[in-house]
């Protein structure tokens, strides 16, 4: 089972992320699985994953607005945020714009080209789990979390910026 | 000058350590080139023609003698001897050994110097005017808010990865030496209809392949508002600047595809959110930071000591120095120095290591133990007694620093070209030492007046060609270097860009060919009028003429 880090933590990942490309037969091919179905396929296939009794979630690619997620937002446990390189910064602010903007409490996945040394950054954002790039030694990754001892700004996890504090 | 306390001390250290073990990941095989490069980059180290590239940020410009003798130290230890001063206040190494870059950083974190964000797409080194806090014409010291902006996007989590570089800077001054109207976010400080201080706010401005003068997003900020307005635009940036082609990823480029009124409102949808937030300055943190950059304890002086005079009189190579690189201070008895590293036959901004010794040695003696970086260059002692003025250029001479052609046509804008860069499509170095052997004698020099020539090796336009009066551009025609001249730029507080003035130059052209510019500007110009003006009067085509003209 692949690895995911949760919470600052290494755990079994027990998602699918399902491609752009699929069609809605995919949720009858594996029955009970959980998938992560891109921001798409909510949008046309939104009943036939109302219907499905696995459990089910939401993932935006770097060019999409966080502001189409609109009412599906409430009942989402996870909102995945695609990285198609790791140099692409865009998920970045839709993090930040998921946890500041609309007050998002469920999990926020990193999905895609997740490397070690982003993901003190994106932790910042507001990231809380990180489904690592393949090759990645994920107890090297859990390392990250402490590249700093803290930052300057306001950020989701030191929500007061250094000056205030100092 | 800024001082670091214990939390600034950790953030360094934690960037040392984690740079050490990123650079022994990349040595190891466990990172590839394409994911060390932005790690790297984001720590100013280039893989150049010949070696790596270390660029060193000197925040707003601002160096102590000790943080220069600690650059010395660099310069001699890891580097060939010398260091060169870039166009963004910074200072670059071009020799170091990779695996030395973790100890370099080391080194420069006991001085709380770094090498963060000075390349990368992200926001880099924050620049003001060099003469920030001692200048006359000074609504109010840039110093401190430059402070804050650095400290604000060093580590940025959210702006980290942008769709290109970033850069800011702040004026304080009438008349702007920090080039703010071609940076993507240019600051003012200014006054509103009650009397407050605040800041006007242009966003846009660029120089490189497509250069732009920058657009007001905002007329009026106040002073705590300044970080959530900057977040704001860096929000609408991160997210809708073009990431599909990099000629095309810089904010200018959005703003002109997004239309400034559309872009704007997106700015100003995207401060309702976070104005007032937790990232609002307050009046503790303003006081806080301009309590680093106050005047320091000057003596009561007249001005005009004999001290001065009498040199003056007898003296004709000091006077000619002081004509030309001293400039009136606010504080009455002192003067604004500036050592100019335009020797002929040296390349412009490069010094050595026993010049930054030097530099450090007389800072302390005669400037409170403080210089400042100018984006021409250049160096400047800001708080110079001007009954010393005398004694200390005697010592600048010593060690060949008493240039005096400050702003005149010799004291060019140069960057380190296709000798170092590997990006560059042409060298500069050369070209700036070919022009100044063409122009010899100081007293002609003088009589043209303010001139400036500005050198780029490529379109990235690190030598700033584009603002140029006469502006100097490396291309390449099928494997062979030629050289582009534009006429008419500037970046003062009425920023222009250049024109091209037609087909470019070999190398071989350039001198005889900025000599035809000059004679025209001879022939048409009205009194001392400046370069400029004259252009600006006549337009380029008599230049044209003149250049292109078949001999008979």
């Amino acid at each position: 089972m692949p690895k995911l880090i949760r919470n600052g933590e290494i755990v079994d990942d027990h998602w699918s992320v399902l491609k752009e490309a699929t069609g809605p037969e995919v949720l009858t091919t594996v029955p009970g699985k959980n998938f992560i179905a891109p921001l798409k396929f909510w949008k046309f296939y939104g009943n036939e994953l109302q219907d499905y009794y696995g459990e089910k979630a939401l993932w935006l690619d770097s060019d999409e607005d966080v502001n189409d997620i609109g009412d599906l937002l409430n009942d989402m446990p996870i909102i995945a945020l695609n990285f198609p390189v790791f140099s692409d910064g865009r998920a970045y602010s839709k993090a930040r714009e998921l946890r500041e903007k609309f007050g998002y409490q469920g999990e926020i996945r990193a999905i895609g080209d997740v490397l070690r040394d982003q993901i003190y950054f994106m932790s910042r954002c507001g990231f809380d789990a990180f489904a690592l790039r393949h090759d990645q030694d994920a107890e090297a990754c859990l390392q990250a979390f402490n590249d700093f001892h803290t930052g300057y700004q306001a950020s989701v996890v030191e929500p007061t910026p250094l000056f205030r504090r100092r | 000058m800024y001082v670091y306390d214990q939390y600034d001390h950790q953030m360094l250290a934690d960037r040392v350590a984690q740079f050490r073990d990123q650079t022994n990941r990349f040595l190891d095989g466990k990172l590839s080139d394409s994911e060390f490069l932005p790690l790297r980059l984001q720590n100013g180290l280039y893989v150049q023609r010949l070696a790596p590239m270390l660029r060193i940020a000197v925040p707003y410009g601002m160096l102590s003698a000790k943080q220069l003798r600690k650059l010395g130290l660099i310069a001699r230890e890891f580097d060939k001897g010398y260091g060169h001063f870039t166009t963004r206040q910074n200072i670059q190494f071009n020799w170091p050994a990779l695996e030395d870059v973790p100890d370099i950083l080391a080194h420069l974190a006991e001085v709380e110097m770094h090498a963060i964000q000075t390349s990368g797409n992200c926001i880099r080194n924050t620049t003001t005017d060099q003469f920030a806090g001692v200048a006359v014409d000074e609504l109010e010291d840039a110093r401190p808010y430059c402070e804050i902006i650095r400290q604000w996007s060093t580590f940025h989590p959210e702006f980290a990865f942008l769709p290109r570089k970033f850069k800011i800077a702040v004026c304080g001054t009438k008349i702007d030496q920090a080039a703010t109207q071609v940076h993507d976010i240019g600051i003012y400080l200014t006054k509103n209809a009650a009397g407050e201080v605040g800041f006007r706010i242009l966003a846009g401005g660029g120089l490189g392949r497509t250069p732009v003068i920058g657009v007001e997003i905002f007329d009026f900020v106040e002073k705590a508002h300044l970080l959530t307005a900057l977040e704001a635009i860096m929000r609408v940036y991160n997210r809708e600047g073009r990431r599909d082609n990099k000629y095309k990823a810089r904010i200018k480029i959005l703003v002109k595809e997004t239309g400034v009124e559309a872009f704007r409102e997106k700015v100003m949808h995207e401060w309702a959110q976070v104005k007032n937030g937790a990232q609002t300055l307050t009046d503790d943190e303003i006081n806080r930071c301009k309590s680093f950059f106050t005047a320091p304890d000057y003596a009561a002086l007249e001005d005009n000591p004999a001290a001065l005079s009498d040199p003056l009189g007898s003296d004709a190579l000091f006077a000619s120095w002081v004509d030309q690189n001293v400039t009136p201070h606010k504080q009455p008895g002192y003067a604004i120095v500036t050592v100019c590293l335009k020797e002929t036959g040296v390349a412009p901004g490069d010094v050595t290591d026993t010049q930054l010794d030097h530099i450090a040695d007389l800072a302390e003696e005669f400037s409170y133990g403080e210089v400042r970086v100018t984006h021409h260059q250049n160096v400047v002692l800001a708080d110079v007694r001007q009954d010393q003025l005398y004694t200390l250029w005697k010592k600048l001479n010593q060690q060949s620093l008493a240039s005096d052609n400050l702003g005149l046509l010799t004291d060019m804008i140069c960057c380190p070209g296709g000798d170092y860069c590997a990006l560059a499509n042409a060298k500069s170095i050369p070209i700036a030492e070919s022009i100044q052997r063409e122009f010899p004698d100081i007293n002609e020099l003088k009589q043209l007046g303010n001139i400036r020539i500005n050198i780029s090796g490529c379109m990235n336009a690190c030598g700033h060609h584009h603002v140029g009066n006469i502006g100097i551009l490396g291309v390449d025609k099928k494997g062979e270097e030629f050289y582009q001249v534009s006429l008419g730029g500037s970046s003062q507080h009425e920023a222009s860009l250049g024109k091209i003035i037609g087909p470019s130059f070999s190398q071989e052209e350039i001198p005889a060919v900025v000599h035809k510019l000059i004679e025209v500007f001879k022939a048409n110009r009205h009194g001392d009028e400046e370069f400029l003006s004259t252009y600006q009067r006549i337009g380029i085509e008599p230049f044209k003429e003149k250049v292109y003209a078949k001999a008979d």
